[in-house]
């Protein structure tokens, strides 16, 4: 086996040394009843070259070169090479969790550098090194406001991505934390007096999302306003970074639950991303997931270690703030390369092109079919109802290689043949020209 | 360090990016438009933003450099040993980086029509067929991102079958060995956990487990072999135990890389487990993530597997299954970490039945090994045999002032990545020790007069262990300052 660094002579040398008669001896602690006397039924062992064919050939199966106009949590848009050129050094990607400080200072202080650009851009004073991806730090966003608050409900937008709230309730079904969710009104905002209505001197927190999954941007202050008039907390839920290039960051929730795929990381279908929690700086001791700081060494040389670990699972086990072990470091390491390519003016340049190709897309649709939600901003995403089901539209774009919208029947039957659609920098202004043919054919 | 070995250039010494940041300096470009502009203050009147704070601004070049700079101040296993105990930090195979970044794969939006999704859903579906007969269990979800999200998922597997049962019962039972992930899931999945302490073996002690079973215990979360590197011999009396009282066997599998084409858990009545991909099955640490942990369990617990679920149709096309009524729900959105699925087949494949087997046999052999050779200048507590990895003490050191810490922090000095330190927490100063299969003879021989060479320093020159390490550019950071007064972000210097 090629990975393996041994010649039959080591094997047998080193077993002399330890005194085993042979390597099964040294799994004789396994009762013989349930040591494997067979191969494992798996494909047999495969060249390099094999291998690389059966991925190509999986590769080809999947739709390749098809203009895209889907969006709804996970964002098509252009990845630097510098990215994967940099993530690549196995310096970066073969370490672990960099516990032993003065051998990781390259990952701590693209972490440290990932959590003060987060802050930065979401306007909150705290950021955490990485969670898992933008659905589950929800979870994590709402026990952290029920320890805060001492509550232990959570008032929750419909207009969040719907699988953040099915992740959300599968977490807080057995945390003894009721869920309720408010509708959204004719403009897609989240509706206001409903809120006003469901938050209590129960409620720990309000979670919406902006811009939300209709692409329509929240007005988070008079939202904020609803929850801490109460003494509830706001989360804000951001699924498709890029916007913070152009929209304004929620300066006043207290909890900014983020998802930050669209910063270089790809597609993947579906996964790995990054998520992230980002708070106010007197929250921090209740905030889950590493953080990194910034000391000193022995000679008062600046340097970056892990801190505030005695929130975490391996030092308070089960009195820990969430049982969440690893963060996504590399993945959060593509971040931070992204948001450093396009930095301060970049970024404001990509949502700008972000936002012109998606107000093109819903002008050239409107005229063909209805675009709902047309009384607040919205980003890069747009719901476009028609009298034709959308399946059927989808069915047909395929054939001329475009991926149509995401119809939405299935999340929001009351919105009927409506879908989701999404333009990127990457959407051509050709793509979606056809697409709005197909559309209205 | 004196001049002539201090280098003065800066990458020594590498500036956060903010401070290489001046106005006007870019790395990005942007192709003309092909639509009509937009004014963004128009457009989102009061939601506009017209500021992004302190974020730097600096050229393709610079980015290169600072982020190759930092990479060298990293260790990793690509620089040498890395024996960390519990994380099994073997190679991770540059084929299955390729594959990830194919084109198809990388690029594949998770909401895409199934039919254009195929050769996805394929890749899911061996993984899931080749998963499923490592381990010897029935069914499988891939949707947990990692080891702890993967411990949440199963716990709430047992929960919905006892549920179902008409009772979800209170506790969960943790061994005193157990990774602080096993309580902390617990806790979340709404159980209380109850401690259950190891035997002078190391193992479960199986009276205690008798007297403490009871009609209140959901399950137990077993670690096998467990963090001191010991099979648990009497796992079927454990597996019966529990069994007998209607609780189920949780199997976390973090140690995996001792069992893979030797034995499985599923033969030994494990009713629900987790796999790290990011452990057994090569896939990279990544500083951190991403992980990959994948649940499996027994025919009974499947109707409560996390939606959606792989199913082949009758034509032979593979889709998602989302009508299960019986569901604990969703864990994740979309279907996981499908980037780490495909590099762990592409592992799996590159190693087929011969390959896997012997890599457990190396791992096993190459802890064996070093416990051979360490066994008298380091305590060891359990003389219980050893498999994947081995956990020595630090006492006879601590003789001298030296503790584990310590000895971890001079390795580095040695070329060295240290073991894991002070786990698991019932070995007193604990020096976790698991090579894997990844290391020649050779690099075992250098760990092993390292520590050796240690062992002896702490004898005769205890100072300069506890002044390690001496050969990185910082020395040891101050980690209380840190926590006391926490700086998390960078912020531009006062003006004067």
């Amino acid at each position: 086996m090629r990975y393996l660094p041994k010649s039959p002579a080591d094997r047998q040398q080193m077993l002399r040394e330890i005194g085993a008669a042979s390597i099964d001896g040294l799994f004789s602690p396994i009762p013989p009843e349930y040591r494997l006397a067979r191969d494992l039924k798996v494909p047999r062992q495969m060249a390099e070259s094999e291998v690389m064919d059966y991925f190509r050939q999986r590769a080809g199966e999947n739709a390749t070169g098809y203009a895209l106009f889907l969006g709804a949590g996970a964002y098509d848009h252009y990845r630097p090479v510098l990215i994967d050129a940099l993530i690549s050094r196995g310096e970066f990607f073969t370490a672990y969790t960099p516990y032993q400080a003065e051998i990781a200072q390259g990952t701590l202080q693209a972490i440290f550098e990932f959590q003060s650009m987060i802050c930065e851009l979401t306007g909150m004073e705290v950021a955490n090194a990485s969670m898992y991806d933008g659905s589950t730090a929800i979870p994590e966003s709402v026990m952290m406001a029920a320890r805060l608050t001492g509550r232990s409900a959570a008032v929750v937008a419909r207009s969040l991505h719907p699988e953040h709230r099915e992740v959300l309730a599968t977490y807080a079904k057995h945390q003894g934390l009721p869920v309720s969710t408010v509708g959204f009104g004719e403009n897609g905002r989240v509706d206001l007096a409903a809120i006003e209505k469901a938050v209590t001197d129960q409620t720990a927190c309000v979670v919406i999302q902006s811009p939300n999954f209709f692409g329509t941007i929240e007005d988070a202050a008079a939202v904020a306003e609803l929850a801490h008039r109460k003494g509830a907390l706001l989360v804000v839920s951001i699924s498709e970074a890029v916007s913070l290039g152009a929209v304004k960051p929620p300066a006043e929730a207290d909890i900014v639950a983020m998802e930050a795929q669209s910063f270089g990381v790809p597609l993947g279908f579906g996964g790995p991303y990054v998520g992230v929690l980002a708070t106010r700086e007197k929250f921090v001791r209740q905030m889950p997931g590493r953080l990194v700081g910034e000391t000193r060494d022995r000679n008062g040389k600046r340097g970056f270690c892990l801190t505030l670990s005695t929130r975490e699972q391996h030092i308070r086990r089960e009195k820990a703030t969430s049982n969440i072990c690893t963060n996504q470091g590399l993945v959060a390491l593509m971040a931070t390369i992204f948001m450093t390519v396009y930095g301060r003016e970049g970024l404001k340049e990509l949502a700008r092109h972000n936002l012109a190709k998606a107000a093109y897309a819903s002008g050239a649709f409107a005229k063909k079919a209805k675009v709902l939600f047309a009384g607040a901003p919205r980003f890069n995403e747009f719901v476009v109802q028609t009298s034709e089901d959308p399946y059927a539209i989808n069915q047909r774009l395929l054939e001329q290689k475009i991926i149509g919208g995401l119809p939405l029947k299935k999340f929001y039957p009351e919105l009927g043949n409506a879908a989701l659609w999404c333009c990127t920098e990457l959407t051509t202004k050709a793509a979606i020209d056809a697409a709005v043919q197909a559309v209205s054919k | 360090m004196s001049d002539k070995t201090a280098s003065r250039h800066v990458n020594r010494d590498e500036g956060l990016i903010f401070e290489k940041s001046s106005p006007g300096k870019a790395a990005w470009k942007l192709p003309p438009l092909d639509v009509p502009e937009v004014d963004a203050a128009q457009a989102l009147g009061a939601a506009a933003r017209s500021e992004l704070g302190n974020m730097p601004e600096v050229s393709e070049i610079e980015i290169i450099r600072h982020f190759t700079r930092l990479s060298t101040w990293n260790y990793g296993v690509d620089t040498g040993m890395y024996p960390l105990g519990s994380c099994t930090m073997k190679y991770n195979a540059r084929v299955n980086e390729v594959a990830a970044r194919l084109e198809g794969l990388a690029n594949a939006h998770p909401y895409q029509p199934e039919r254009a999704s195929q050769g996805a859903l394929r890749i899911l579906k061996t993984l899931s067929e080749c998963l499923l007969e490592i381990t010897g269990m029935d069914a499988i979800t891939l949707q947990p991102a990692a080891g702890a999200h993967g411990e949440l998922t199963g716990i709430l597997l047992i929960r919905a079958y006892l549920e179902s049962k008409g009772n979800p019962r209170k506790k969960i039972l943790i061994p005193d060995s157990a990774h602080g992930t096993n309580p902390a899931t617990a806790a979340i999945c709404g159980y209380a956990v109850e401690n259950l302490k190891s035997n002078a073996a190391g193992m479960v002690d199986v009276p205690s487990l008798a007297a403490q079973m009871n009609e209140d215990i959901a399950g137990l979360m077993l670690t096998n072999p467990n963090t001191l590197g010991v099979f648990e011999q009497e796992i079927h009396k454990i597996a019966e135990l529990l069994h007998a009282k209607g609780g189920l066997l949780y199997m976390d599998g973090a140690n995996m890389n001792a069992l893979v084409g030797k034995a499985r858990p599923g033969d030994f009545d494990v009713d629900v487990m987790h796999l790290n991909l990011h452990k057994t099955f090569s896939t990279p640490h990544g500083g951190g993530g991403p992980g990959s942990g994948p649940v499996a369990c027994k025919k009974a617990l499947e109707p409560f597997l996390p939606v959606p679920v792989l199913v082949t149709k009758p034509d032979g096309a593979l889709a998602f299954d989302y009508d299960r009524p019986s569901a604990i729900g969703r864990v994740r959105m979309f279907y996981g970490n499908f980037g780490m699925h495909v590099r762990a087949l592409a592992y799996i494949l590159a190693n087929g039945p011969d390959g896997l087997r012997q890599t457990t046999e190396d791992a096993v052999l190459n802890a064996n090994y070093i416990r051979t050779k360490l066994t008298g200048a380091y305590d060891l507590p359990y003389p219980t045999p050893t498999m994947h990895e081995v956990v020595f003490s630090d006492k006879l050191q601590a003789k001298f002032g030296i503790k584990t810490g310590d000895i971890a922090k001079r390795l580095i000095d040695y070329g060295f990545h240290p073991y894991t330190v002070s786990f698991p927490l019932v070995v007193h100063g604990a020096l976790m020790i698991e090579p894997t299969e990844s290391e020649s003879k050779e690099e075992l021989d250098l760990f092993i007069e390292a520590m050796l060479a240690i062992a002896e320093e702490a004898e005769k020159d205890p100072q300069v262990i506890l002044e390690a390490p001496h050969s990185t550019r910082l020395s040891r950071l101050d980690e209380v300052q840190a926590a006391r007064k926490p700086v998390l972000r960078w912020k531009p210097p006062a003006k004067e």
